[in-house]
């Protein structure tokens, strides 16, 4: 079946719905009775909360309940926990601050939840809201997190605002290395806070039967079960048996809806509490303040090179803002998912990395596209353009005297991390055919006459996906497992049903995994149909993040469809009279070696659930589970290169060429992974020339629409040159690598190398907005 | 949103006296502006009188050697207009900028022009070609209709009818837009014609304003060249987190340059 089979660029199955507007979003559901929930949130950026008087809320008209952070204590509901210990260098635990879904006492970022009005109505729910009194009592706010250690204190017991103070890597031997080296570059790095800005908002409906004790919560979610797990264990006591998550067709999330916020967590309690199913649909602006942000990294790197650019050590020393309370993952970011890729594609041998995590007076931040990783390759791709620039070696020379050649794999990186596989120099060769980079002096000729600035830059990132295995992980101090379940059921007739824990909001896991299961069992592709999103229905599973669907999910499936040929093996034998190591399958039919006899799959799941005629020792029914848990990482890595011009009059950046070259392994669906590699590119550009979330001195989100918030657009944005080499991953059963993040890892690097090579200075901070870039213009101009 | 009466006269007296008949009565023409104020409970009006239903105020029609356009005409139309794009290409080309589609499809000249945000492109165009305001009162010539941020000469009870562009010899509209908004954070539009050279800002500062220095440069020489040396002093001029005053006070020079160039 080479057209629907795995390497086809199948259309994806779930847009049928999509494009027709039948997509099912939780914010479409509604449930019998429900009740609208709306949230009271600070104004204030840091206040003591003296009363909450909610009696005229209480009586208006339409409202059922006003709830406070005092009503949850009482009924015993806890904090929201973070899912990851981070163990500092002094060997204590991180800092962990309370996080109670609706506040106690005190305020700590605007946005942050006081109270909660539930209506009849939204709009009722909304005019009580305006109603609740709440009694701040101000306090200085905590803002900028260059200064976060010696400003007002958020939690009494995190000194110094500060969550952890972590290392990895041999410090000495990178001080030493450092002190003898032929050639030290410095630069000095922001990675800048975004806002994330999935294009359906969040949403929440709970409700509570009280025939059977049981939930059942509808919400955005990536990761049903994850959500499930946290509301139950650590937060509202239920056991997990009577909490239903399901998170039906969810517009995106981009890692800001794999967390368990306050908003479903007050919903599943108070739905129990009123009666009455409770739902929430969070409006653009309530995203803005109060989803978990992400990046936000100030970092000093320093490169050390011998006389022939050989990387000899690295140094690199990062204050992250974690925001105002820790969300659940928000301390392995800046650390397991960052320090430990700061090796790149290098064989730097020295490394070390100090993170100073800090809290201050603004939305928590978490894992974003990419998470960490992103981070990492923007430090080590601008430190080595700089590096190449001061010593005046080509930068795309410097990498490649500098790659992990490809006979070094396994390589094992002075960061922890062990790389499986990879190319890099066939990836940047590849990169700079497609850039035409030999024509390069010859463009930017072309647009100095025409007083325009041109440059081109690289990133030749590495990413670490499907994070695993679950017991390294939980010696890094993981609070969960990170393998993924897989569920393929035969029915009766030969259609095929799978259940997978990677929920699909936005990648196409319907068509990918059909691909994948009907190739495999040779089932047409229109006989296989994917199930996700439902702790009622799916194995427990993870969820989507981290670019593990595949490599992780994708495998368990693989995992189990060759469960479901073992079994089958045996049905064919006992039908066809032979011995089972007699049996061969390929592409749906089992043979007897050597003879003309042969049973289609159908037929072996039709006696499976039919068993007249069937092996005595073997049980009816065609449907096995597999769980995958990866032995590694999976290392997806490429070049990209950005061309762009600037205009010095005006600070306007135009990118006029990207070529992006990416090694996924094995790929299923080219189609779905150019589309992850455009989008990627885009919100990597986003993050580079037009996101930025300001807030100002007082901790007001200055930047709280779009009005104000840029987001690309198309038009910012030229026609990529995107291709893939494919070095297969050797320790999972696809060969793949995962591809969702790649281009917002990479992007950033080569976009500000081009604007820096352009400039002339490496001083200039995301995102290269036209002032900032007219300014050093002008400077240079003047200069001359 | 808070409640509010919703009225959908058929004719101007029927606006006039729903809106002088309201206790805090607000005008809705394309709602660009008012409606997502509205969802955000930034305004509380009593009464929306919306415009929509009175044919009299949509269309663009030729007018001796004017072009008027009907207050409720919307951006698209005056974009995709034959006689506006003959006879003004700028007016055309400004129109096209606005926003992005779908507020083209609803925005109005009348509604624009009567907020005035200072960052919108139509006072610029106003001013800049020397129309002239019509309302259900009186005439009034742009020069005098912009008085400050979001602040008109328009009365209480007063509508925007229509404006009345006269044709110039020639015009351009060069913007350099904020690039989350796509409003003006600078919007130049240099005309000459039978009332002389004018250069008007928008986007810039707190309200649309003329550089004379550089209409009389112009007046003698039109040329971008003419204006190489003129510049605008930053003070009093917008500043937020996507530009400052001084950048601003440079990207007029550099639009107006521009404007001028594209004039020809």
């Amino acid at each position: 079946m080479p057209d629907t089979g795995i390497g086809a660029s199948v259309r994806r199955k779930e847009d049928q719905r999509f494009l027709t507007g039948k997509g099912r979003y939780t914010d479409d559901l509604n449930r019998p009775g429900q009740v609208h929930a709306v949230f009271v949130r600070s104004p204030h950026a840091h206040a003591t909360v003296a009363s909450v008087n909610i009696a005229a809320a209480a009586a208006a008209p339409g409202v059922i309940a006003v709830l406070t952070g005092k009503d949850m204590e009482a009924d015993g509901v806890g904090s929201l926990p973070c899912g990851w210990t981070v163990t500092d260098k002094h060997g204590e635990p991180h800092k962990a601050p309370d996080h109670f879904p609706l506040v106690r006492d005190k305020v700590r970022y605007v946005g942050d939840h006081v109270a909660v009005v539930l209506a009849e109505s939204a709009i009722q729910a909304k005019d009580a809201a305006e109603l609740v009194e709440v009694d701040y009592q101000m306090l200085p706010a905590n803002v900028d997190p260059s200064k976060a250690m010696d400003g007002p204190l958020l939690h009494d017991n995190a000194p110094s605002n500060l969550c952890y103070d972590w290392e990895l890597g041999d410090q000495a031997a990178v001080d030493e290395a450092l002190s003898r080296a032929a050639h030290v570059t410095t630069v000095d790095l922001v990675n800048n806070r975004l806002i994330p800005n999935a294009i359906e908002p969040r949403a929440a409906i709970a409700e509570f039967d009280t025939g059977t004790d049981s939930y059942t919560l509808y919400s955005t979610s990536q990761n049903p079960h994850l959500l499930r797990l946290i509301l139950c264990a650590f937060v509202l006591g239920i056991p997990e048996s009577k909490l239903r998550v399901i998170a039906p067709d969810v517009g995106g999330g981009f890692g800001s809806k794999i967390y368990c916020y306050a908003e479903e967590t007050v919903c599943t309690w108070a739905a129990r509490k009123t009666g009455r199913p409770v739902k929430w649909t969070g409006e653009r602006s309530e995203s803005f303040l109060a989803d978990a942000h992400g990046r936000d990294h100030m970092t000093r790197v320093q490169l050390g090179m011998d006389a022939e650019g050989k990387f000899v050590a690295m140094k690199v020393d990062t204050t992250a803002n974690l925001g105002a309370y820790l969300s659940n993952f928000a301390t392995c970011v800046p650390t397991y998912l960052y320090a430990t890729l700061l090796a790149g594609q290098y064989t730097t041998p020295v490394i070390h990395c100090n993170v100073k995590a800090v809290f201050t007076n603004t939305a928590p931040v978490d894992a974003y596209r990419g998470a960490g990783r992103p981070e990492a390759t923007y430090v080590i791709e601008r430190v080595v353009e700089a590096a190449a620039r001061e010593i005046g070696v080509d930068p795309a020379e410097l990498r490649k005297r500098n790659f992990v050649p490809p006979d070094a794999f396994p390589y094992a990186t002075p960061v922890a991390l062990t790389y499986d596989s990879g190319q890099y120099a066939l990836a940047m060769d590849k990169a700079l055919e497609l850039i035409d980079y030999a024509g390069f002096p010859a463009r930017r000729e072309a647009s100095k006459a025409k007083g325009k600035l041109r440059g081109i830059g690289f990133s030749a990132y590495i990413e670490a996906c499907g994070i695993a295995p679950s017991a390294v992980v939980g010696s890094l101090g993981a609070g969960v497992g990170l393998y993924e379940s897989g569920q393929v059921r035969f029915n009766p007739t030969g259609t095929v049903s799978v259940f997978t824990g990677s929920h699909s909001h936005g990648q196409g896991h319907e068509t990918t995994f059909s691909q994948l299961v009907s190739d495999t069992l040779g089932v047409p592709i229109e006989n296989v149909e994917v199930v996700h999103g439902d702790t009622g229905s799916i194995p427990f599973g993870m969820g989507t993040y981290g670019s593990r669907s595949l490599a992780v999910g994708g495998s368990a499936l693989s995992k189990a469809c060759d469960k479901i040929i073992e079994k089958g093996k045996k049905i064919a034998a006992h039908l066809m009279e032979a011995s089972v190591d007699d049996i061969e399958f390929d592409q749906g039919t089992f043979r007897v070696a050597g003879t003309d006899k042969e049973k289609a799959i159908g037929e072996i799941a039709f006696a499976a659930y039919v068993p007249h005629n069937y092996p005595e020792d073997l049980e009816p029914g065609l449907d096995e589970t597999s769980f995958y848990d990866p032995l590694n990482f999976t290392y997806p890595a490429g070049t990209h290169v950005c061309e762009l011009e600037i205009d010095p009059e005006t600070g306007v950046i135009e990118i006029a060429d990207w070529a992006a070259v990416d090694d996924f392994g094995k790929v299923v669906n080219p189609m779905i992974v150019e589309g992850q590699v455009h989008g990627g590119i885009a919100q990597g550009v986003g993050q580079a020339m037009l996101e930025n979330c300001v807030y100002d001195a007082d901790g007001q989100l200055l930047t709280g629409s779009y009005m104000d918030y840029c987001m690309p657009r198309a038009d910012d944005l030229p026609s990529f040159k995107v291709e893939t080499t494919e070095t297969p991953c050797p320790h999972n059963p696809l060969g793949v690598k995962g591809c969702g993040e790649a281009g917002a890892i990479a992007a950033p690097a080569a976009f500000m190398n081009a604007v820096t090579d352009a400039l002339g200075t490496e001083d200039i901070a995301m995102p290269a907005s036209p002032e900032k870039v007219w300014r050093i213009a002008q400077a240079a101009q003047a200069a001359e | 949103m808070y409640e509010f009466n919703y009225h959908r006269p058929a004719s101007l007296d029927a606006a006039a006296s729903a809106l002088s008949g309201a206790g805090e009565g607000k005008i809705v023409a394309g709602g660009m502006t008012l409606i997502p104020t509205l969802k955000q409970r930034l305004a509380q009006p009593s009464d929306l009188i919306d415009l929509s239903a009175i044919a009299d105020l949509k269309g663009i029609s030729e007018d001796g050697g004017s072009i008027v356009i009907g207050a409720m005409t919307t951006h698209a139309e005056v974009a995709d207009n034959a006689t506006v794009k003959a006879k003004i290409p700028a007016l055309a080309d400004l129109a096209e900028g606005i926003g992005d589609i779908q507020v083209r499809n609803r925005g109005t000249i009348g509604g624009s022009i009567a907020n005035a945000d200072p960052a919108a492109d139509y006072p610029g165009g106003l001013v800049g070609l020397g129309a002239t305001v019509r309302t259900n009162k009186r005439e009034i010539a742009a020069d005098d209709f912009f008085t400050g941020m979001f602040e008109t000469a328009l009365a209480e009870d007063e509508i925007v009818t229509a404006v009345a562009f006269p044709v110039p010899d020639k015009a351009a509209y060069a913007k350099f837009a904020n690039p989350a908004s796509r409003y003006a954070i600078v919007g130049v539009l240099v005309s000459q014609g039978a009332g002389g050279v004018r250069v008007a800002v928008t986007g810039a500062g707190p309200s649309v304003f003329r550089v004379t220095e550089m209409e009389q440069a112009l007046a003698s020489n039109f040329s971008a060249a003419a204006i190489e040396g003129i510049a605008v002093p930053a003070d009093g001029l917008n500043s937020d987190i996507h530009a400052s005053a001084e950048y601003r006070a440079h990207l007029v020079g550099v639009m107006a340059r521009r404007a001028v160039a594209a004039a020809g």
